[in-house]
C-alpha cells in the first residue's frame, strides 16, 4: 500500500474522530434533502460524481455576483480581483496535493483531459515507433484510450499489467513489463470499478529505477485519501474536481516543473503565449503554456471551496469515516446469500462492487432506484476489468463523506427486495 | 409512482429465467448482433427466412431481465410471420413501451407482448425492451455491423 494513503490510526488522535459529525456534514449538502421516487435520497454513486456542499455552490454564485471578469490581461479592478482568486485556487490545489510549486498545477477540465494532455505532449515527444506504454488491467477508460490513441499515432505498443482475482495489481508482473522500450507508465491510484488502492510509491520506485516517468490517475483517490505528490514522487497526477465535491468541468494536472517546461503546448490560443507574430509565436511560461483560452474561472474558485471544505474536515478523518463505512458495508452485503463482492483487495477505498446471482445489475439498479437508492450499474468505464472477472457488469455502491451506516442498512434492505422480486 | 410489479411482471421474469428459442440457428441465413453500451446487454438474433416469411428464429446473448424476456417473447411472436407483419408488430410494441397514446386500443394486436406496457413508466429501460427488435430489423435487412442503442 502506498504510504501516502494515510490511515487514521497512525495519523489522527482519537478525539479528532469523535468530532466527525456526519449529520452536520449532511446539513451542508442541500441536495441530500431531495426525495427520489418519494423516498429519502440515499446517494451511493459518489465514484461517478459527488454532491456539492453549500460552500462550493456559494463560491460559484459569489464569483459571478461579485468578481467575474477575464483573468491575466485586464487592467481593471474586477480583472485583477478575478485573477487573484483564480491564482489563489491554484495555490490551494498545490497545497492539497503538496506540490512544490503553484506553477506545477495546470487547470484542466478533469482527469480525462489531464491524461490526454500528457499523452499528446509528453507522449508525442517521447514515445516513438516500437516503444511501449505500460498501464494496468484495472484502469478506467480515461487511462486507456488516450494511450491507445498515442500508440496508434506513434506506432508504439500498449502493454497491460495483470491483476489477481482479488483485483490487486500483480507487482512482479508489472515490474517484468518495464522494459528498455517502456517510455511512460499510467496507473490509477484507486480503481473506480473495484476500489483497489494501488501501491503507487512502489510502482514509482520501480519505474524510476529505469528512468521511466509515471502518471497517476488520481480521480478516485483525491476525495478519499490524503495525497502527497512529493512523497509519491510521481511525475504527473490527474484529478477531477467534480468527484471531490467541487464543480464539474474543472480538474488539476500536476506535473514536475522540469518535465512541464520541456513539453510542447497542448492547445494553442490566448493566454498560452508570450508573443505572437505570423512568423513566430513564443509560448508563455508554465503553467500558462498549457492553459489556452479563457479557463473555467468559476470552476477553479468552486474547486478551491471544495478543497477548503475537505481540509476543514481533515483528509485523515474522512479516510477513517469512509473506511468504517466500507468495512460495515462489506460485512453486511457479503453476508446476504447469493451476493458476491467483486474486488476484494486488501487495501480498498470507498467502492463496493457486487453481483447478485440470477439478477442482472441493470435490474438491481432499477429496483434500488425505486427505493430512492442511487447506485451505478454497468461496466463503470472499465470494460477490461469486467473481462478479468468474466462478467458483463456489476452494481456499484460508492461512499462519500456524508454517507451513514443507516444508508448502508437501506442498501442491504434494497438488495433483499431485489432478491424478492426475482425469487 | 410507478410500481415495480408493472415492470417485472411474472411473465417477464419467467421468460428471463427460461428464455425460449435460446439457440443459434445453423445455418442461419440472416444474423445480427445488438449491443446496449449503457448496460452491456448483447444479443445475437438468428433468422431462417422462406421468402418473406420468418420460418425459424433464435437468439443468444446476455442482458438484463427486460432485454432477455423481450428477445424471448419476440421470437415466440414472430415465428411464421412475414417481414411486413414483423415490422408492424415492432411499431406497435415500440408505441406501447414508450407510452405513446395512439397505441391505446391496439393492445390486442400485441398479444402476450402487451405485458411490456409497464416499461413506459421506466423510460431508462425502453432501450432494454427494444434492443432485440432493433437487432431483428438489422438481421432482416442483412446489416453486417453490430446494432447499438446509443
Amino acid at each position: 500500500m502506498s504510504t501516502a494513503v494515510k490511515l487514521p490510526a497512525r495519523e489522527s488522535a482519537p478525539h479528532e474522530m469523535s468530532d466527525y459529525d456526519v449529520e452536520r456534514i449532511r446539513a451542508d449538502f442541500p441536495i441530500l434533502r431531495e426525495k427520489a421516487h418519494g423516498h429519502t435520497l440515499v446517494y451511493l454513486d459518489n465514484a461517478a460524481t459527488s454532491q456539492k456542499p453549500k460552500a462550493v455552490i456559494d463560491a460559484i454564485v459569489g464569483y459571478y455576483e461579485h468578481e467575474n471578469a477575464n483573468i491575466h490581461r485586464g487592467v481593471h479592478y474586477l480583472s485583477e480581483r478575478a485573477t487573484e482568486e483564480f491564482e489563489l485556487a491554484r495555490k490551494s490545489a498545490q497545497k492539497f496535493i503538496n506540490a512544490p510549486r503553484p506553477s506545477e498545477i495546470i487547470f484542466v477540465r478533469g482527469a480525462t483531459e489531464a491524461i490526454n494532455l500528457v499523452a499528446q505532449t509528453y507522449g508525442r515527444t517521447h514515445v516513438h515507433a516500437g516503444d511501449e506504454v505500460l498501464i494496468t488491467a484495472m484502469e478506467h477508460h480515461s487511462d486507456i484510450v488516450p494511450w491507445q490513441i498515442l500508440c496508434e499515432q506513434q506506432g508504439a505498443k500498449l502493454k497491460v499489467a495483470p491483476i489477481n482475482d482479488r483485483g490487486e495489481l500483480i507487482l512482479a508482473e508489472f515490474e517484468r513489463l518495464l522494459t528498455p522500450r517502456t517510455k511512460i507508465v499510467g496507473v490509477g491510484h484507486v480503481s473506480n470499478a473495484l476500489g483497489t488502492v494501488n501501491p503507487v510509491r512502489e510502482i514509482v520506485t520501480m519505474a524510476h529505477a529505469r528512468n521511466i516517468p509515471v502518471l497517476v490517475d488520481g480521480a478516485q483517490a483525491a476525495p478519499h485519501v490524503a495525497i502527497d505528490v512529493q512523497q509519491l514522487d510521481c511525475d504527473f497526477y490527474a484529478i477531477s474536481g467534480h468527484k471531490m465535491y467541487g464543480p464539474t468541468g474543472i480538474g488539476i494536472l500536476y506535473g514536475k516543473q522540469a518535465l512541464l517546461e520541456a513539453m510542447p503546448p497542448y492547445q494553442g490560443g490566448g493566454d498560452m503565449i508570450s508573443s505572437v507574430t505570423f512568423e513566430k509565436t513564443s509560448y508563455n511560461r508554465v503553467p500558462h503554456k498549457f492553459e489556452a483560452g479563457t479557463p473555467d474561472m468559476a470552476g477553479a474558485i468552486g474547486l478551491r471551496a471544495a478543497i477548503e471544505y475537505l481540509q476543514k474536515l481533515g483528509m485523515n478523518n474522512i479516510a477513517a469515516h469512509e473506511h468504517q463505512l466500507l468495512e460495515y458495508a462489506t460485512r453486511a452485503v457479503s453476508a446476504i446469500p447469493g451476493v458476491r463482492i467483486i474486488g476484494t483487495a486488501r487495501h480498498k477505498a470507498s467502492v463496493l462492487s457486487f453481483v447478485i446471482e440470477g439478477v442482472h445489475p441493470h435490474d438491481i439498479g432499477t429496483i434500488l432506484d425505486q427505493q430512492g437508492i442511487a447506485i451505478r450499474t454497468g461496466h463503470h468505464c472499465a470494460q477490461p476489468v469486467m473481462e478479468c472477472f468474466k462478467i458483463d457488469a456489476t452494481a456499484r455502491a460508492s461512499f462519500g463523506i456524508y454517507n451513514t451506516k443507516e444508508e448502508i442498512d437501506a442498501l442491504v434492505r434494497g438488495i433483499k427486495k431485489v432478491q424478492e422480486v426475482f425469487a | 409512482m410507478p410500481d415495480l410489479r408493472d415492470l417485472y411482471q411474472e411473465v417477464i421474469l419467467e421468460h428471463s429465467k427460461s428464455p425460449r428459442n435460446y439457440r443459434e440457428l445453423k445455418p442461419a441465413d440472416h444474423k445480427a448482433e445488438g449491443y446496449n453500451p449503457l448496460c452491456g446487454d448483447r444479443f445475437t438474433i438468428y433468422l431462417q427466412m422462406d421468402g418473406d416469411s420468418i420460418c425459424d428464429i433464435g437468439f443468444q446473448g446476455s442482458g438484463c431481465a427486460i432485454s432477455k424476456a423481450s428477445a424471448s417473447m419476440m421470437t415466440q411472436a414472430l415465428k411464421g410471420k412475414t417481414k411486413e407483419e414483423a415490422e408492424k408488430l415492432f411499431h406497435r410494441f415500440h408505441e406501447v413501451v414508450t407510452g405513446k397514446t395512439e397505441s391505446h386500443g391496439h393492445e390486442a394486436e400485441l398479444g402476450k407482448l402487451a405485458v411490456f406496457a409497464g416499461v413506459s413508466e421506466f423510460p431508462l429501460r425502453v432501450k432494454c425492451a427494444t434492443l432485440a427488435w432493433h437487432t431483428l430489423e438489422a438481421a432482416i435487412e442483412g446489416k453486417q455491423e453490430a446494432v447499438s442503442t446509443e
